[in-house]
């Protein structure tokens, strides 16, 4: 087990390692870009540009600046390059907007689709088992932003039922918070609920075959007590191992589009304000952060199921 | 993911060992299965149609697995149906031309900020573009430059299924040759191109796809030009390679132990002609079930690429800068960003609808769950 956890633990840090190299690197390739000349302004002469050149070190070679690049993001200094702030500051003062938008999602979406999933394997075959698969199928064929600008129409400029954007911090009034907050979480829900109900009801129909729900009924238990003590107990496993790897990846996609469409000033604005910009410091932090997150959840994923699953332990 | 980006489940293909065990025929009444002489029942596919038994096959002596096929996806009219639908957006927009010159009368590109159309301005003096005409000027409306949205409307699919269309090839033809390569040879080979193939499957595929395209946008790739349509085609293509290269190497591997391929071996076939002609063909049936998701997930990437401002350059359209553009004028204009939303999601959604009927269909032993 624990040379299990130790192996995988190295393959992150390569994963991570290869992860910065490459999105630093994709900068370097870019033949026109010169983020000297972003920083000295577009007006400023020859000599101004080489001397920020030099204070940042664009001169020397690419090892050099990675090393020097890396050296400031774990020191917590690497300073982004279009207004000089400091970036670690900028994503520990935005990442509670972005939780803010990302959790209650993730409870809604996790909870309607354990209630969906259960209602389309209670009642496989039937209308609303169909209608579920129509709503997983439409689910992914949606992309999160047009969702985002559809609710927005209807929901709040056609019938002002919501406000149009903003956001306000749970802190300074959590009522305010959470009504500025609903049509981001429900766009980033719903499209991902037909999905997750969809493989649920199949964990279900696949969990009710088993020789212990046989054995629970046998002994008496009450349909509703099989069903919610051991089958979805039971089928719930792999939706909780899906959704940690979803919701890591959720930080570095769904929160662009559309913390951008509703205005929230979230890691994901911040984002895609600098690749507008062509700012690498945030991006590079960014996409180190997103990939740090995907492969912790993965890592974590895969001990809990070695921890249940012997075979894998052994192979791994 | 549905959350955010077109991309497959992860967790299929990673690790075998981690696979649900089959099925089994329940016994349950109220959850009856179709019970066909005792057989197991097939994994339900997720987006599968469900489960009602299907009629006996009349006869099905000496017919070829994918004739089967063909036949089983002929009965499916939803299929069918959505297949048909896809064709017609296709021929529509690529009717774009026609469209622009003969009807519309205004090339795709041609602003027209001050003059009027039907007494109306075509961008009112505070900026706000005209909304739908239904005529043969602005059918669909304006831009914010007083372009005409139904020409940029056919422009722009046209764009969006192109970059689609060539991803997909390049998903097709690399991720089956270096799944074949990494999964026969093993080794170096295999040493070199997996975690090639792994560290492009950890990046969230929206994060990956946008450095690339606002760094290669401003530079160009060698011989193509920065606001070429070709540079998001080659990002999205490439991003995409490791989801099928995965489950094409972990077949490659399963069928390279297969008797089969020994015989071939002692036969004294070369390596090159093990993998194309014995190997290939038996994983063909997986490559068919990925084309049509690997279109649907193409074209959505390419819309979330083009929102953010990384993918398709101006002035060129796609329905990704569409909705972009037009997400500014929710309030005054809705019908130019829905306009091209309702245009995006109708042909994805018939591509998935399709393939989910071919899945069905083939019911290949690989599963291919995926999700947006």
């Amino acid at each position: 087990m624990a040379r299990f956890a130790v192996r995988r633990f190295m393959s992150m840090l390569a994963l991570l390692f290869a992860t910065s190299v490459v999105v630093f690197g994709i900068f370097e390739i870019i033949p026109s870009y010169n983020p000297a000349r972003a920083i000295a302004g577009r007006n400023a002469n020859k000599t101004t540009v080489q001397e920020v050149s030099r204070k940042f070190g664009f001169d020397k070679p690419f090892y050099a600046q990675y090393a020097n690049t890396m050296k400031l993001i774990f020191t917590g200094q690497i300073v982004d390059y279009q207004d000089q702030l400091n970036v670690v500051d900028q994503f520990k003062q935005k990442f509670p907007a972005t939780l803010s938008l990302v959790i209650p999602a993730g409870i809604i979406w996790l909870i309607a689709a354990i209630v969906l999933g259960s209602v389309g394997a209670l009642k496989a075959g039937k209308f609303a088992d169909r209608a579920l698969m129509v709503m997983a199928i439409v689910g992914v064929s949606i992309p999160v932003f047009l969702l985002a600008a559809v609710l927005l129409y209807l929901l709040a400029y056609k019938t002002s039922v919501f406000p149009n954007t903003g956001y306000v911090s749970l802190t300074s009034s959590p009522a305010q918070w959470a009504y500025h907050l609903i049509l981001p979480w429900f766009s980033i829900a719903l499209l991902s609920i037909g999905f997750y109900s969809r493989v649920l009801r199949g964990n279900i129909l696949d969990m009710i075959n088993q020789d212990f729900v046989r054995t629970a009924r046998a002994k008496g238990l009450s349909q509703r007590d099989v069903f919610s003590r051991h089958v979805l107990r039971n089928s719930l496993m792999p939706i909780i191992t899906l959704f940690g790897l979803d919701f890591a990846t959720l930080l570095g996609g769904a929160t662009l589009v559309t913390e951008t469409v509703f205005n929230i000033p979230g890691i994901g604005q911040y984002e895609a304000a600098a690749i507008g910009n062509l700012d690498v410091p945030p991006i590079l932090v960014g996409a180190m952060f997103t990939a740090f997150f995907v492969v912790i959840f993965g890592a974590f994923c895969d001990l809990f199921y070695a921890l249940l699953d012997p075979r894998i332990r052994l192979s791994g | 993911m549905a959350l955010d980006v077109p991309r497959f489940r992860r967790g299929n293909g990673q690790s075998s060992s981690t696979e649900d065990p089959p099925a089994q025929t329940t016994q349950d009444p109220s959850f009856a299965l179709p019970e066909s002489g005792g057989t197991l029942a097939r994994p339900e596919p997720v987006t599968g149609a469900p489960q009602r038994p299907e009629p006996e096959e009349p006869s099905t002596v000496g017919i070829g697995p994918y004739r089967l096929a063909l036949r089983r996806l002929r009965r499916n009219k939803t299929a069918i149906f959505f297949a048909g639908l896809f064709v017609l957006i296709v021929v529509v927009c690529l009717l774009a031309p026609v469209y622009s010159k003969d009807i519309a009368k205004i090339a795709p590109n041609s602003t027209n900020v001050t003059g009027t159309v039907n007494g109306h301005n075509v961008v009112s003096t505070s900026g706000v573009p005209i909304g739908p005409q239904f005529g043969a000027h602005y059918f669909f409306g304006a831009d914010e430059e007083g372009r005409d949205l139904a020409v940029r409307l056919l422009y722009g699919g046209r764009t969006s299924l192109l970059i689609g269309g060539v991803a997909t090839v390049i998903i097709l033809l690399f991720g089956t040759l270096v799944g074949l390569l990494a999964g026969y040879f093993r080794g170096i080979i295999d040493a070199i191109l997996r975690p090639i193939m792994e560290l492009i499957w950890s990046f969230p595929p929206v994060i990956l796809g946008v450095a690339v395209g606002t760094a290669l946008a401003l530079g160009g790739i060698g011989p193509i030009k920065g606001n070429s349509v070709f540079i998001p085609a080659l990002i999205i293509g490439v991003i995409y390679i490791p989801y099928l290269g995965k489950p094409i190497r972990g077949e490659t591997l399963r069928l390279r132990e297969m008797d089969f391929v020994d015989a071939a071996r002692v036969q004294g076939m070369s390596p090159r002609r093990i993998m194309f002609s014995e190997i290939l063909p038996n994983t063909m049936s997986t490559i068919i079930v990925f084309a049509p998701i690997m279109l649907a997930n193409a074209i959505l990437l390419e819309a979330y690429l083009s929102f953010l401002g990384a993918g398709v350059q101006p002035p060129n359209a796609s329905w990704g800068t569409l909705i972009s553009d037009g997400i500014n004028y929710l309030d005054t204009t809705p019908t130019f960003a829905l306009i091209p939303g309702a245009m995006l999601v109708l042909t994805v959604l018939s591509i998935n609808v399709f393939g989910d009927g071919v899945r069905d269909a083939l019911d290949p032993r690989a599963q291919v769950k995926i999700q947006t």
